[in-house]
């Protein structure tokens, strides 16, 4: 084995042009393989971590205004959703609706502590099911309780972007008080800022928003959690059974789909992975045949090899070489080659999958109203590295063996004549 | 009996067959020093291929030192080739990329035997042909009649029963064809069995014997 091993690298010396074009073509169909993949990984790792701040079962359902006359009425006529709707989601909908929780806004008011003041904060008032529809992470204390709405206290749940703002000691802002208007709330949890949105957003109890600001029965929101949508028909039978439900208590043209805007993250993210689907699916085709070229590469530079050195086999066939001697002489030069070029082409690859991550993995995308990492671990799994090396060691072995094969079929003095 | 042919035929097939040796038979004795003379196209160079077992033939028998050499497998040609026959070609048939040392020592290489111990006997031959000093240099970098005795060193490396010379002078010149038939008569005479396929009636006549072939047979 050694011996052949000597005998391989000195006709890969003696070649060192030919060695090197093929080592060039396997080395850099790995190296572009594992780019790519890496690539690929990066736009796809960026869509999960996207999505981890999303419940895929909240359905949020805001007003809209009518774009069809109905009954008499003109388009254009403002849609307001009050606290029955709530009650008629649930029960309309049994099968599809978990529950449904209203939400009230009062966005414009300033808050301050001592001489630490934000200008323009968002009160919601909202139930305790909100923060699991909304994915809302607590980084300290809770967040808005039954207690809490049933006694209408005033209490808040503030950022942590926020709480650096408003407190200088940040770390002590539980059940210190922040005045949001003219009335001052006691903040009782502090809540992961997903850096999406650069306003302020504060949680207080539903009632008491509703009681404070006046906001009667009309609700901003509504929040369903939804149960047996699994495919993306069960989720568009909803919105659109959904839409007629509605349309008789608040008098709009069932066809109607600017009266009510239904953002559905389910739908949103079947899209997400359809696309992350086929992104992969692509990045493995067009890495299949990067390595393709590869052994294309390897297969027709052991061709010419064999066919240049038919004389030299000649030769070795008469002084005693084996037919099972040329093809392993053969198959192993190919191996050998692959193998040392190959793996080159994949530290290439990995180092530079590294270095992407190094440089934009970190980088984030100021978009002016919300922040985004755009490219997350751009990296590939040593496995699929590994994977892709042995894939092209056996390929380039085959592609030895076929051009050896035919070599070792030739008779000696045939060989010798050339 | 070292060589022994009973009623040799072969022919190349093709569009047209071309029957070319047509019923050789040939005793050649152990220590023999013998000449294949005739003129280009009468046979004399299948012959030695079919001796050298580098091409089989169609009928009757050959028989090399109690051995019938009939339908081999490739492989056990090569076995045969490598252990049997020690072969001198008119242009050498080095190795370009290896030197002296590593030349001889190839058939070696396909016994299985180790690199240093096939080094060693490679040195050991190539002092035989008085070549010890050029023992790394590539062919390339060497004349046509050290060329020839690096081939007659890789030819009795593996001990064999006889050397086939297929115009072991032809590419040499005169004083070059003086050195290595000398050394040809020299291996003889310590009892070796040679086989020369020639042309040069001068080259012949320093042989044992002369077998004349013409229009593939034994005259």
């Amino acid at each position: 084995m050694f011996d052949y091993i000597i005998e391989i690298i000195g006709s890969l010396r003696r070649n060192r042009l030919r060695t090197l074009a093929t080592g060039f073509a396997v080395a850099s169909g790995l190296f572009l393989l594992i780019v790519l993949q890496g690539a690929g990984n990066g736009i796809i790792h960026t869509f999960e971590q996207n999505s981890e701040d999303f419940s895929f079962d909240a359905i949020t359902i805001y007003p809209g205004s009518t774009s069809m006359p109905f009954e008499g009425m003109k388009e254009g006529r403002s849609i307001q959703l009050d606290e029955d709707d709530q009650k008629v989601s649930e029960k309309a909908f049994p099968n599809e609706v978990e529950h449904a929780v209203a939400q009230v806004s009062q966005s414009g008011a300033s808050a301050s502590v001592g001489e630490n003041y934000l200008s323009s904060v968002t009160l919601e008032g909202v139930y305790p099911e909100t923060q699991d529809l909304e994915a809302v992470k607590m980084l300290e204390g809770r967040f808005i309780n039954k207690i809490d709405l049933a006694e209408q206290r005033k209490v808040i749940v503030i950022s942590n972007k926020n709480r650096k703002d408003l407190f200088k000691h940040g770390e002590h802002a539980l059940n210190q008080h922040v005045r949001v208007g003219s009335v001052s709330y006691m903040v009782v949890g502090v809540y992961k800022d997903d850096e999406m949105e650069n306003n302020s957003t504060f949680y207080a109890p539903f009632t008491t928003i509703r009681t404070i600001y006046g906001k009667g029965k009309f609700v901003d929101e509504l929040h369903l959690k939804s149960k047996n949508l699994t495919t993306e028909e069960a989720n568009e039978r909803f919105e659109e059974n959904y839409r007629k439900a509605m349309a008789g208590k608040h008098s709009y043209d069932p066809a109607d789909k600017s009266a009510l805007w239904i953002w559905n993250n389910a739908s949103q993210n079947a899209d997400m992975n359809k696309a992350s689907n086929i992104l992969h699916t692509a990045l493995w085709v067009l890495g299949l045949l990067t390595l393709l070229s590869g052994v294309t590469g390897v297969s027709n530079i052991m061709l010419i090899s064999v066919k240049e050195r038919t004389h030299e086999f000649g030769i070795r066939k008469a002084i005693g070489a084996k037919p099972h001697n040329i093809i392993g002489m053969v198959v192993m030069e190919s191996i050998v080659i692959t193998t040392i070029f190959g793996y080159i082409g994949m530290l290439l690859g990995i180092f530079f999958c590294e270095y992407m991550d190094a440089t934009v993995g970190s980088q984030t995308m100021d978009m002016g109203v919300f922040q985004q990492k755009y490219f997350v671990d751009p990296t590939v799994d040593i496995s699929t590295c590994i994977t892709a090396t042995i894939v092209i060691i056996i390929a380039g072995a085959l592609a030895g063996f076929f051009p050896a094969r035919k070599a070792a079929k030739v008779k000696p003095i045939e060989a010798l004549r050339g | 009996m070292m060589i022994s042919l009973k009623g040799i035929h072969k022919t190349y097939k093709g569009a047209q067959p071309l029957h070319v040796l047509k019923g050789i038979d040939l005793n050649i004795e152990e220590g023999e020093f013998v000449a294949i003379m005739g003129a280009s196209g009468s046979g004399k160079s299948t012959l030695l291929n079919i001796l050298g077992i580098l091409d089989d033939y169609d009928e009757g028998e050959y028989t090399l030192n109690g051995t019938l050499i009939k339908d081999l497998s490739e492989t056990k040609a090569a076995e045969y080739r490598n252990r049997m026959i020690g072969f001198v070609f008119q242009s050498f048939n080095l190795i370009p990329y290896k030197d002296a040392m590593e030349n001889v020592a190839l058939p070696l290489f396909y016994q299985g035997v180790s690199r240093r111990k096939r080094n060693e006997l490679a040195l050991e031959y190539l002092d035989k042909v008085g070549l010890k000093d050029w023992a790394h240099h590539l062919p390339s970098e060497m004349s046509g009649g050290q060329k020839q005795r690096v081939a007659i060193a890789r030819a009795l490396i593996t001990h064999p029963q006889i050397i086939l010379a297929d115009e072991p002078t032809g590419a040499l010149d005169s004083k070059t064809t003086v050195e290595v038939m000398e050394l040809l008569k020299d291996l003889n005479k310590q009892g070796l069995t040679i086989v020369v396929v020639t042309h040069e009636q001068d080259v012949g006549e320093q042989t044992n014997r002369i077998i004349h072939i013409v229009d593939g047979q034994i005259v």
